[in-house]
């Protein structure tokens, strides 16, 4: 099994890198990549020097161009396709069927994967790329039970690649627009989730509150600890009752099921986290790498250490995490 | 100045009824399409597009509502699932694919893949069509109507329009809560700490979802199993003529629980020059369970009401001079 590890910035792409992963992923500092933050992202020089350390070291290179043109800023994405290919990267993760068929047609010898964005849950859909653009990899959304996870792998006509660990989006990735509907920019319109710009905190007599383009997305008490206003993961009321109605501010953690998933034919680990530090990407990648190695020796002995399972829960949001929905009643 | 327009042009675009999103008894759903043929709306969508536990009307049964919908003269359109988990749910949407008789609406791409080449299709509105290179793709694989994505804007549509391939129709999803997001995880399960699994079919309940509201008591969202809407009605009764301009062939209303023929009859209305977009908007005021808004047509977030603002600022304009 593959790791691919998150690279927001050269800093955590060596980290990656120097931590084993056996891929890195990034994208360019425009809206054509799903983490469009400032300061995030390669210029082009950075690029180069990241795709040299990799190279060197054995370690391929993703460029994730998986935002969806629109019309009147295509030549952004053409720009970006173009311009990954030149680098002589070893995959465009893409989401966008335009942005597909415009790679595949100019640089047909470029690998491409379909990314989670391409919101792809069947061997069907997943053969509507293929057939179309020779997808060559899929990431599968973050919405599937381990059953159904390997419904999918068995009759993929590509190797399948999921989510390990990370942020977790509950809702099915690239046709959720719940933060357009708040603020106007969606992770895929504008390559963000609940964009900054649009957040605000405030000292209030009730508690500290976190809005997203002035709605309340929570309130928090003295003793419990803010989080950052991603619009599903705040306190909202139902029927009366106050809770997470949507989800908990927590992270998924496949960390336990690492046999499973190799076991039905996982060809790659993802783990989110291109917006976090060169630290986090380092102390994750360190953890997965360790534990991949054990698992491969023997899945049937394998079992997650604690020391592994403290430190990932500590740069979990919320300091806890998931199995999200590979693990049925969490659906 | 509908009036005006719609006549000296003389394009007028359709009127369609999105799938009934919520999950209605079966005697609520026949009784709901039997208001329905008597109505000048001219296509309909029918099925099931959110949760593939909600049965109650059998896919035999879906089919005799499509008969007696197309024999009141209007054209029928088998919509499908949008989010496929279950190997069980594709086997059922291959069924509904495969059917000869009637167009398919496909809300994801494994439908668009069981029907490419072979069988014209439409697409819902979540299904990703952002740009025009992707529209001619899919037009390539038998598109016959592509519903804009509801985060889209005018100026999206404008440009995408500019180099529209031959013979493919556009859907704007016109009247109605937003759909805005698909999970595996049920919410309205959830609001009762049940799992899905054994969710009790607690979505009967709530004909129009189940509403979220913020913790200073805002409505803010709707709950609807998997799927969450936007409290708010989006509501573009105001842009016909926009349509009109753009040449939008097909107005999408999406049902709701109740006055959804007097929604229909409002549009058909404003389509035909009987009424003017304002006495449309005020008529509708009274349909609107949460608010209304229109920012996504204007470029702003979803929930903006831009239309309004608009209106306002004409109003002043036309008071000074």
């Amino acid at each position: 099994m593959e790791l691919v590890c998150p690279a927001g910035n050269l800093p955590s792409l060596k980290a990656a890198v120097d931590n084993g992963a056996c891929a890195v992923y990034m994208g360019f500092r425009d809206d054509t990549n799903a983490r469009h933050f400032a300061g995030l992202n390669f210029d082009d020089r950075r690029a180069e020097e990241g795709i040299r350390y990799a190279h060197d070291r054995g370690v391929k290179v993703f460029v994730a161009i998986n935002t969806f043109a629109q019309s009147s800023g295509w030549s952004r994405w053409q720009d970006s396709v173009d311009h990954a290919a030149d680098l002589d990267v070893d995959a465009l993760i893409l989401a966008d069927i335009g942005v597909m068929d415009y790679a595949c047609n100019r640089w047909p010898d470029v690998r491409l994967h379909l990314s989670v964005q391409g919101s792809a849950t069947s061997s069907e859909a997943i053969y509507f790329y293929h057939d179309n653009f020779g997808i060559r990899r899929v990431v599968l959304p973050r919405v599937l039970s381990l059953k159904q996870v390997k419904q999918v792998a068995e009759t993929s006509p590509v190797p399948i690649e999921v989510f390990g660990f990370g942020s977790l989006c509950v809702m099915v990735e690239g046709r959720c627009i719940l933060s357009s509907y708040v603020t106007g920019r969606s992770p895929n319109t504008f390559g963000a989730c609940s964009p900054a710009n649009a957040v605000s905190w405030s000292e209030t007599p009730e508690g500290l509150e976190t809005r997203l383009n002035n709605i309340l997305i929570d309130r928090y008490s003295q003793d419990e600890s803010a989080g950052y206003p991603t619009l599903c993961k705040g306190r909202f009321n139902v029927s009366g009752n106050t809770y997470y109605a949507i989800e908990e501010p927590t992270s998924l953690n496949t960390l336990d099921l690492l046999p499973q998933l190799q076991s039905v034919g996982v060809a790659a680990i993802k783990i989110e986290g291109r917006q976090r530090s060169p630290a986090y990407v380092a102390q994750v990648t360190k953890v997965w790498r360790a534990a991949i190695d054990k698992c491969m020796q023997n899945p049937d002995s394998f079992c997650a250490k604690s020391s592994w399972l403290s430190v990932l829960e500590k740069v979990s949001e919320g300091s806890q995490t998931t199995l999200g929905a590979y693990h049925r009643p969490w659906q | 100045m509908n009036r005006n327009k719609s006549q000296s042009k003389g394009f007028r675009p359709r009127l369609s009824l999105g799938p009934i999103l919520y999950y209605w008894s079966r005697e609520d759903v026949f009784s709901f399409y039997e208001g329905i043929a008597r109505t000048p709306v001219d296509i309909v969508y029918l099925g099931e597009t959110v949760c593939s536990k909600r049965r109650v009307v059998r896919p035999d049964a879906w089919l005799e509502v499509a008969d007696m919908l197309h024999q009141a003269g209007k054209e029928v359109v088998l919509s499908t699932l949008t989010l496929l988990e279950a190997n069980s749910e594709l086997s059922a949407l291959q069924k509904i694919c495969s059917n000869d008789q009637y167009m398919v609406e496909a809300n994801d791409m494994a439908a668009v893949q069981m029907m490419s080449g072979n069988k014209r299709f439409v697409t819902g509105p979540a299904v990703n069509i952002y740009n025009s290179r992707t529209l001619s793709v899919l037009a390539g694989s038998g598109l016959k109507r592509w519903t804009l994505p509801v985060e889209l804007s005018k100026d999206t549509l404008t440009s995408l329009h500019q180099s529209r391939p031959e013979g493919v129709e556009t859907e704007v999803f016109a009247f109605g809560r937003l759909p805005l997001a698909y999970s595996a995880r049920c919410f309205t399960a959830r609001a009762h700490n049940l799992p899905k699994d054994d969710c009790q079919f607690r979505c009967l309940d709530y004909p129009d979802g189940l509403l979220l509201r913020t913790r200073e008591d805002e409505s803010f969202l709707v709950l609807n199993g998997i799927q969450t809407q936007s409290a708010k009605t989006h509501n573009l009764v105001k842009e016909i003529d926009d349509f009109i301009d753009l040449e939008v062939d097909v107005l999408r209303i999406s049902p709701q629980s109740g006055s959804t023929e007097q929604i229909i009859d409002i549009f058909h209305n404003c389509l035909n020059g009987k009424m003017t977009g304002n006495d449309a908007e005020n008529e509708l005021q009274k349909y609107m369970m949460s608010g209304e808004c229109d920012g996504y047509w204007h470029g702003q977030a979803g929930m903006d009401r831009a239309a309004s603002t608009r209106a306002d600022i004409d109003n002043q304009r036309g008071c000074a001079s």
